[in-house]
């Protein structure tokens, strides 16, 4: 029994994990490449999350709506990357820090200001809708399961993307050498964008998947931005592999501690003390899991150091 | 900077005008206000320091920030409950006395910023913003799941602490209280800054390498602003709890560290009276533009990246072009 509630929750913190990915690996490129800190990442995983809850009210189909959170979080990057965010590249941390900040307050109001306040849904499809069986008698959700085969499909294409295509070379050489690679004649600006529409793409992907398991509504990408910078300080700025690795170690230890620690100290003291402390230790674990990794490697387990 | 001090003044004498305003048209909701600024302010000159003349972003104040106004909410609530706040090892009883809760507000955020510049210092640049972020996150999550003190819910206290002979509860009196404390941290910061030590902190600034081959570890210095910046925050957030006698995990949320932030860089940053400056017009901001509209940080939002990408040394550079950062 405990061993089958184990499993469970395991790929629960793993299926967490994927979702975090989703949202770092978009993060971690646009620190790598343009040197940027966004706080306003987690703004394209509302924008996605509201486009595609709306979209599947207007057709119906989940599918459209996924795909219309892709273009919507996406057309989203564009615009701000044009209009805002250009501006920001040879700016100190400090200036994008407030300024992404304040684009966070703009984008969430302005959402709130055209939807209202009301949390929105989505339904999960009816094909994904109940659970499967796992080898050892384990039911799972079928939906969980399928967002942790779209993950690991998005990071294999990741993969592929970065290390074999020609986009991916200039990517890479983007964050090895910035004015090296626009000497070399290749618009750096045009990359900048499409790299920033990509990273918004698959934060928005990661809001409207997640839209169908919780409620949407405006601040919902803030509590998940600060998960990704922690993902990212844990595998190394800059690096997708180190994201990758980070979000799956985040979004195991932060469920597996919170189910299973409260648990734990019941061994030690009376239960409601357990429970409590448990619960407040379990929320602090990830932060204590960072410290540690920063404690031992300073830039992170993948990061080059400074 | 003879135009910074020229400025300062009127500063001053607009901070004093807001009060008299409030008493001569008989709305104290106005003194309330400038308080509110005043004690924001002061976060902010803790900010300042560590920020401004260090050059350490952090972006976790609001742990230091939410530890004073735990420290005040949870001593009042002690006395009001006589519960001892600790049996073991030492008998503690809780305490209604803003001079016990001052010292034990900047002792223990003090201690807080030790322990946390120790482990973040040891980072710099963009793992030094994320880290000091993570561990205010990590206090708020706690506050918030820690069920003693009131959890998710936050605290109330019952009536403001108070100080011998004072009636603290008339917002007057407050108001100078927070006043005070505002010229004592002004006092401490320019005494700093102004010292060989505050002279190593900027030239670190500068250059932490050079500063190194001259035979200064950095990491002191660094570490001690960084304790002196969140021992001043946190004295200011237990004063604010003292103004709203509530606190809650809000006060500990990233967005009262962004919010200190805000207050810093629109004053302009390493100027004394720019925490207050800025601190003013954001409050102003926010009351003027939530008469108007219900999206009030919609519009906030805009005019803080207009501000940001084309007036870039705040406020005060905005009147002290020559002395441009």
């Amino acid at each position: 029994m405990a061993l089958i509630l184990f499993i469970e929750q395991l790929l629960n913190g793993i299926q967490f994990g994927i979702m975090l990915f989703l949202i770092s690996a978009g993060l971690t490129l646009i620190f790598g490449v343009m040197g940027l800190i966004n706080l306003a990442h987690g703004s394209f995983y509302m924008i996605g999350a509201f486009a595609a809850s709306i979209v599947a009210g207007l057709t119906g189909s989940f599918w459209i709506a996924l795909a219309a959170s892709l273009c919507a979080a996406a057309i989203a990057g564009v615009l701000i990357e044009v209009l805002i965010i250009k501006h920001l590249y040879k700016r100190d941390h400090l200036d994008q820090v407030l300024a992404t900040f304040a684009l966070i307050l703009l984008l969430s109001e302005g959402v709130r200001w055209l939807f209202g306040a009301f949390p929105l849904y989505l339904n999960i499809p009816s094909s994904l809708d109940g659970s499967i069986l796992l080898p050892f008698n384990i039911m799972y959700s079928k939906y969980r399961m399928f967002i942790i085969l779209i993950g690991i499909l998005i990071a294999l294409g990741l993969y592929f993307l970065i290390s074999k295509t020609r986009l991916g070379i200039r990517i890479r050489a983007g964050q090895n050498d910035r004015e090296m690679i626009s000497a070399l004649g290749v618009d750096i600006s045009k990359l900048y964008t499409i790299v920033f529409a990509i990273g918004a793409a698959l934060a928005g992907l990661a809001g409207a998947m997640i839209g169908a398991i919780q409620s949407i509504e405006v601040g919902m990408g803030e509590p998940v931005l600060i998960l990704a910078f922690v993902v990212i300080v844990i595998g190394g700025i800059g690096s997708i592999k180190g994201a990758f690795i980070g979000s799956i170690l985040v979004g195991v230890t932060d469920t597996i501690g919170r189910v299973f620690l409260p648990n734990f100290l019941n061994y030690f003291m009376e239960s409601s003390n357990a429970s409590s402390l448990g619960s407040s230790i379990g929320s602090m674990l990830i932060y204590i899991l960072m410290a540690s990794v920063l404690l031992l490697k300073p830039s992170g387990l993948f990061g080059k150091s400074e | 900077m003879i135009k910074e001090r020229f400025f300062n003044k009127w500063v001053f004498l607009l901070l004093l005008s807001i009060p008299a305003i409030g008493i001569i048209f008989n709305e104290p909701y106005y003194i309330t206000l400038a308080t509110k600024v005043i004690i924001l302010g002061i976060a902010g000159v803790g900010l300042n320091l560590a920020l401004g003349y260090g050059g350490l972003i952090s972006f976790g104040h609001a742990a230091f920030f939410g530890i004073g106004g735990y420290v005040a909410a949870i001593m009042s609530y002690h006395a009001l409950n006589e519960e001892l706040l600790f049996e073991i090892p030492l008998a503690i009883s809780g305490s209604s006395e803003m001079l016990i809760i001052w010292p034990l507000a900047i002792v223990i955020s003090a201690f807080f910023s030790l322990l946390i510049g120790l482990l973040s210092l040891r980072t710099s640049g963009v793992y030094f913003i994320m880290i000091t972020l993570a561990f205010a996150q990590m206090l708020y999550y706690f506050s918030i799941s820690w069920p003693s003190y009131g959890g998710e819910d936050g605290l109330s206290m019952h009536m403001r602490n108070t100080l011998p002979f004072i009636n603290t509860m008339n917002p007057l009196n407050f108001f100078l209280i927070c006043l005070a404390w505002f010229f004592i941290a002004i006092f401490i910061t320019s005494k700093l800054i102004n010292s060989p030590y505050g002279m190593a902190l900027q030239a670190t600034k500068q250059n932490e390498e050079r500063v190194k081959s001259v035979g200064i570890e950095t990491f002191k210095v660094k570490l001690i602003v960084f304790v002196f910046s969140g021992a001043i925050t946190g004295l200011a957030g237990s004063l604010y709890a003292d103004l709203n006698r509530f606190v809650s995990p809000s006060m500990l949320n990233w967005h009262t560290s962004g919010e200190i932030m805000v207050f810093v860089i629109l004053g302009g940053i390493a100027r004394l009276y720019g925490p207050l400056l800025g601190a003013a017009f954001f409050i102003i901001l926010e009351q003027t533009l939530g008469l108007y509209t219900e999206n009030w940080q919609f519009w906030l939002g805009l005019i803080l990246i207009l501000e940001i990408i084309f007036a870039r040394s705040g406020i005060m550079g905005l009147f002290d072009k020559k002395n441009k950062l």
